[in-house]
């Protein structure tokens, strides 16, 4: 290996710097899932019958059913027997009315985030629900949000605040039965965040979750369900870190966006959980479900994912375009270093006429790791019409790791046109060595190669994320270069 | 300003440049010229710093310090630039930006405050005029999609904005059309001042007719094997390379 190829790569395996341990009493249930945890979690969270009922579905099918093989992804296998199905922070049982009431500790690992909820409110005007392991703490704007008829607010509330509304839509994009780990969630899940946008309503502001996973051993299993009536419009922000810790742990959320006629849902994450360390130890499993539903006519629902973080990443936000003319997006940059592997991607289904998807992901692979675009785009007999646009761009950091590309094209209607283009690239030394010479360090010289690269996708994001993005990705590449 | 003694450089076990010497005054220009092979553009780049050739022996001297010590960007800060051969592409990073951030690392380094977007703009706004820079060219990713004397253009707009101290112009002629060449010529000259030193690399005389040397020196076969004034360059125009070959066996026989 030559010296610049090397100095990349360490660039590249920069440690974790969120790496830290909050240390908060926590209230949990014993190791290990059955139908008596199930039913405890129901009783801890005072759900109406009905969520109990659906969670023992969910569970007693999760029972027949086997983890997936097929990504390409390797890990040891994981014991549900041993993780923590539900924890709360202790000091939610009196439920914090506002941010004074809330545990300083917990504040105090926001800060080290470089989040400051109060900030947020103040200078950001973004409402954050953010949940701490698995109860939400703080819910903001809420009555500000409320005056238009909005609903934001923890997935727990809405379950028991809006039952007909959790009701009818819950599994409606995702069914319980849909896939081991969405199986797994629809029986545990703990909280996460419930949005409802009213007929004709545009949400003012990014309505904003902060995720953190923090007791030891404790999976995560959050359910989000975001539902945008008639003309209207919401843009959801989701973003990440988690603190440094050695077991692996599980994360297997679910998300369901139902987009009515003419609705807008535009949903973008940061994901930076916690990767390992140098040799792929202790990094969390990231095992998402997400998918979105144009049910209406004309809606429309963009995903935009920044995925830094995770041992393993296994995410394929998708797009049911079923309203006429709907339309779906999917930008991604995953970003995979050491031995970090990532197979993630999306599906784009396409059900009504004139519907029309567009995918662009961009893999970065470093040092050891693995990077895997698997993208489906399936034009159904009645789907005359539709279009698709597919763009699928690989760096290569190094010359240890590795860019894979799946894509799956299924066509039923021969009116449907589609374009495809790829591309895989390598850091060069030549265009590291010309930004040195105009006097920027390799460092510096690295992170504007590769915001460059994932320029199409950051300017998707909102403002303020995209250049927490651009930060994140900088700093994840940062290094020891002397 | 820079002093080159007795560099020896290798690539892949293979020696480029067998003994060089060279004296760069504060305020002179000179000419590199040479047949192809001959390690003009290996020497513009080890001077700017390439770590893929190996300096084996001798050493050089910038502004008293020891520039082989120096990291590539260290130089850049101190006021080298170099105008590549094949200027490099890099997709998505527009070139305002890239050419603010390079701007801004040398400010820093002389304890200068950086300049925000909108100084930057209005900074560079005569010098693309002098240029004949097209507005739409600076915006558009650095060198991304460039023709090649757009390329070469862009380098000379970049040593312009960035006013280096010694600036190195690898075979910059090649690939211009000679209105361009004029052009280019013309950014050299508004640089051209006491404090500033150029070494312009380049293959045929004509760039010359435009930036005077000060001195022409003839690479071949890694050495320097003739140097004069600006007429050398006419001569050689007039009798190619060829003649270089007795001229180098002479050398070594005496």
């Amino acid at each position: 290996m030559s010296t610049e190829t090397q100095k990349i790569q360490d660039l590249a395996n920069q440690e974790y710097k969120y790496g830290f341990y909050t240390d908060v009493e926590t209230d949990s249930a014993p190791p290990g899932l059955n139908e008596d945890i199930i039913r405890l979690i129901s009783a801890k969270k005072e759900e109406p019958e009905f969520m109990l009922e659906w969670r023992l579905k969910a569970y007693k099918h999760w029972l027949t059913m086997t983890e997936p093989k097929w990504p390409n992804v390797q890990y040891s296998p994981i014991d549900y027997q041993s993780i923590v199905y539900y924890s709360a922070p202790k000091s939610q049982e009196d439920g914090p009315q506002s941010l004074d009431d809330v545990d300083p500790e917990l504040l105090e690992t926001y800060k080290k985030l470089g989040i400051p909820l109060e900030e947020q409110e103040l200078l950001a005007g973004v409402a954050v629900d953010a949940v701490f392991d698995s109860v939400s703490v703080a819910t903001t704007y809420k009555e500000k949000l409320g005056e238009l008829g909005i609903i934001f607010c923890p997935f727990s509330e809405a379950v028991k605040e809006h039952p007909d509304l959790v009701k009818k839509y819950l599994g409606s994009v995702v069914p319980h039965t849909d896939n081991f780990f969405a199986s797994l969630n629809s029986a545990v899940f703990t909280d996460g965040s419930f949005v409802y946008i009213p007929e004709g309503v545009r949400c003012p502001m990014e309505l904003s979750t902060y995720f953190r996973i923090n007791a030891r051993n404790t999976g995560q299993f959050e359910r989000t369900l975001i539902i945008a009536e008639k003309g209207s419009y919401v843009s959801y922000l989701e973003g990440c870190t988690a603190p440094m810790r050695d077991e692996n742990q599980l994360h297997a959320a679910v998300v369901e966006l139902i987009a009515l006629d003419d609705a807008q849902i535009k949903y973008s994450t940061i994901q930076n959980w916690y990767p390992g360390d140098e040799e792929g130890k202790g990094g969390i499993y990231n095992f998402v479900t997400k998918r979105g539903k144009c049910l209406g006519r004309n809606s429309k629902i963009s995903w935009t994912q920044v995925e830094t973080g995770s041992a393993i990443t296994w995410k394929y936000p998708s797009v049911l375009l079923i309203g006429d003319n709907s339309i779906g997006e999917f930008y991604s940059v995953a970003l995979t270093k050491m031995r970090q592997q990532a197979d993630t991607g999306t599906k784009m289904i396409h059900i009504g006429k004139n519907t029309r998807s567009n995918v662009v992901s961009k893999g970065i692979s470093a040092g050891h790791g693995q990077n895997t675009y698997r993208g489906l785009i399936r034009i159904n007999k009645s789907a005359t019409g539709a279009r698709n646009y597919t763009q699928c761009d690989s760096m290569l950091i190094g010359d240890e790791c590795g860019a894979h590309t799946f894509p799956y094209i299924e066509i039923k209607n021969s009116t449907a046109q589609m374009e495809h283009e790829a591309s895989t690239s390598k850091i060069g030394e030549d265009q590291i060595f010309y930004c040195q010479s105009r006097g920027l360090s390799a460092e510096d010289a690295v992170s504007m190669i590769v915001n460059g690269f994932c320029k199409k996708v950051f300017k998707e994001l909102p403002m303020e994320f995209a250049v927490e993005a651009s930060k994140l990705l900088s700093v994840n590449l940062e290094g020891s270069v002397g | 300003m820079l002093e080159i003694k007795n560099l020896h450089v290798e690539v892949d076990g293979k020696e480029i440049l067998r003994g060089i010497d060279l004296k760069v005054k504060a305020g002179e220009v000179h000419s590199i010229m040479g047949p192809n092979g001959s390690g003009k553009s290996t020497l513009a780049q080890v001077l700017a710093g390439r770590e893929t050739f190996e300096v084996t022996a001798g050493e050089v001297s910038y502004e008293g310090k020891d520039l082989l010590e120096m990291a590539p960007e260290e130089r850049a800060r101190q006021g080298i630039f170099l105008a590549f051969q094949y200027p490099v592409e890099i997709p998505g990073v527009s070139n305002t930006y890239f050419l603010k951030a390079a701007l801004n690392a040398l400010r820093k380094e002389r304890g200068e405050e950086e300049v925000d977007a909108m100084d930057f703009l209005a900074l560079i706004k005569d010098k693309m005029k002098l240029l004949g820079m097209d507005e739409t060219l600076i915006s558009r990713p650095v060198n991304e999609g460039f023709s090649g004397g757009e390329k070469k253009r862009n380098e000379i707009f970049q040593m312009v904005v960035l006013e280096p101290k010694l600036a190195i112009l690898d075979e910059t002629d090649s690939g211009l059309d000679i209105d361009a060449l004029k052009i280019a010529a013309e950014g050299v000259n508004s640089l051209r001042s006491p404090e500033r030193s150029f070494i312009v690399v380049t293959h045929y005389q004509r760039m010359l007719n435009y930036i005077v040397p000060d001195a022409v020196h003839v690479l071949y076969e890694g050495r320097i094997v003739k140097s004069g004034g600006k007429e050398l360059a006419l001569e050689l125009e007039e009798k190619g390379y060829s003649w270089l070959e007795d001229k180098t066996a002479t050398a070594v026989n005496s």
